[in-house]
């Protein structure tokens, strides 16, 4: 099934795929961000694709991101929608989406944002990983109680 | 029972912090068991120097019969062999039936209740939070008056210090009104500020202490330190600038009280100590009830 905001004259930008997940309607510049969030890095076995500034009815421009043979769980894709609260996630088997589903801002977030106070104590070699608190005004670090409440995205460990 | 840990202010209520400040009160007039940790050990765990916060806790463990633990000075302690903190409470709890710790970094206590297997007090960290220092600063200010609607003006270095973030988290409870003084580039940082104001607290920002001193009901010292300085010719300018001296306190409110976390430096005239309006070494000698208060909730 082809989906007509992915369609260019040549056809499809990014191939469909047989089993995995499409993380659809990304905030248009966010995929790298959202692969990161992810914690999907260069040496991952699965084959990944990243589509940026692809035409959307809805969002004008939008990213989108397919990862062949991995099926995300709710809490890995909920981490997304910090950065792309509008993100849908595509649950692919055999050519067929079997189940589909938004984003929701989880309670805390762990070990993805690095606090940006250097005096923090989770900057240092503690066997902890960085934890926030998710509030409507930003996220507060549970160890040190500093806000962030603008560009999430640059403090991403 | 889940281990009950005092990490920040921010973790009470009004009601729980009434409740020690009532007890505390209760210690304070001798009506309390002198043996009511009889056995029972504190570990003092201070990774940065301390005189009163750390007396006045091994005071007040040794007043209700128990007994407490140090390892001395940090470079006479594991961490200076690099351990993380995270083992050495570990292997502290098995020491002690709770910890009192200071440390340089913010959110180090809170760390520390995570690995502790016995109860833990924050006693200072970084220019995190201080909740011994805020109860017995509360608890001074209740003996003077009821905390309820007051005008506290908060002086000196309120980015780094610790004392005034408790207290002024604490004074959004009360319906406080926070007036502010500090030179520039030392002020209530940003976002405690707007987080302080989103929990009620009215907070109003001067330059000058005369602009306050005739309105405040409170005056809450906080000592400049002279490394914030780029030069001791800048320090002493601003120092000069924010020292209380009979002069002053002369357009003051006749029951004004002057409170100080101590050590003083320069922010304090000596002349001041003999006023009616001095509290502060009350306020000091406060801290061994408020803490004996703070050991028996955790400890018992």
């Amino acid at each position: 099934m082809k989906r007509p905001e992915e369609v260019e004259n040549e056809g499809l930008l990014v191939r469909r795929i047989k089993n995995g997940t499409v993380i659809d309607h990304i905030d248009s510049g966010e995929a790298l961000n959202v692969v990161k969030i992810l914690g999907i890095t260069g040496t991952t076995q699965e084959a990944l694709s990243i589509a940026t500034n692809v035409q959307s009815k809805d969002m004008g421009r939008k990213d989108i991101v397919k990862l062949t043979n991995r099926e995300l769980s709710k809490e890995e894709v909920d981490r997304i929608a910090l950065i792309s609260p509008r993100a849908t996630i595509n649950i692919i088997r055999n050519f067929k989406v079997c189940e589909k589903k938004g984003v929701e801002i989880p309670s805390q977030i762990v070990g993805i944002v690095k606090c940006p106070n250097p005096g923090c104590i989770s900057n240092t070699n503690e066997p902890i990983e960085s934890k926030f608190e998710v509030l409507p005004k930003g996220l507060r670090c549970h160890y040190c109680d500093w806000l962030i409440t603008k560009d999430i995205t640059s403090h991403i460990i | 029972m889940a281990t009950q840990h005092i990490i920040s202010i921010g973790d009470f209520d009004r009601n729980e912090i009434d409740r020690m400040l009532d007890h505390a009160r209760q210690i304070d007039s001798k009506k309390y068991d002198k043996n009511a940790l009889y056995g029972k050990i504190l570990a003092v765990l201070f990774f940065e120097p301390s005189t009163r916060t750390r007396m006045s806790f091994e005071s007040a463990i040794a007043r209700l019969g128990g007994t407490s633990i140090s390892v001395g000075s940090v470079e006479a302690c594991s961490m200076a062999k690099g351990e993380t903190l995270a083992d050495t409470v570990r292997v502290v709890s098995g020491y002690a039936d709770a910890i009192v710790i200071r440390h340089p970094r913010e959110g180090a206590a809170r760390l520390a209740a995570e690995f502790a297997t016995v109860p833990v007090i924050n006693a200072g960290d970084g220019a995190g939070q201080h909740p011994s220092q805020t109860l017995l600063d509360l608890y001074t200010i209740r003996q003077s008056m009821p905390i309820d609607g007051i005008d506290i003006a908060l002086v000196g270095d309120l980015r780094y210090g610790r004392t005034a973030h408790s207290l002024a988290s604490a004074l959004s409870l009360y319906g406080a009104r926070l007036h502010t003084v500090s030179p520039r580039g030392l002020e209530l940082p940003g976002t405690l500020a707007a987080d302080l104001r989103d929990k009620g607290l009215e907070i109003v920002e001067h330059d000058d202490i005369s602009d306050v001193i005739n309105i405040v009901d409170v005056l809450y010292l906080t000592r400049i330190q002279r490394e914030r300085f780029p030069d001791s010719a800048s320090y002493f300018n601003v120092a000069s600038s924010y020292k209380i001296t009979p002069e002053l306190l002369a357009g003051a409110k006749k029951h004004l009280i002057v409170l100080h976390p101590l050590p003083r430096v320069d922010e304090i005239d000596p002349r001041v100590d003999d006023s009616p309006h001095a509290r502060y070494f009350e306020q000091s000698k406060n801290g061994v009830p408020v803490r004996m208060a703070m050991l028996m909730k955790v400890m018992q």
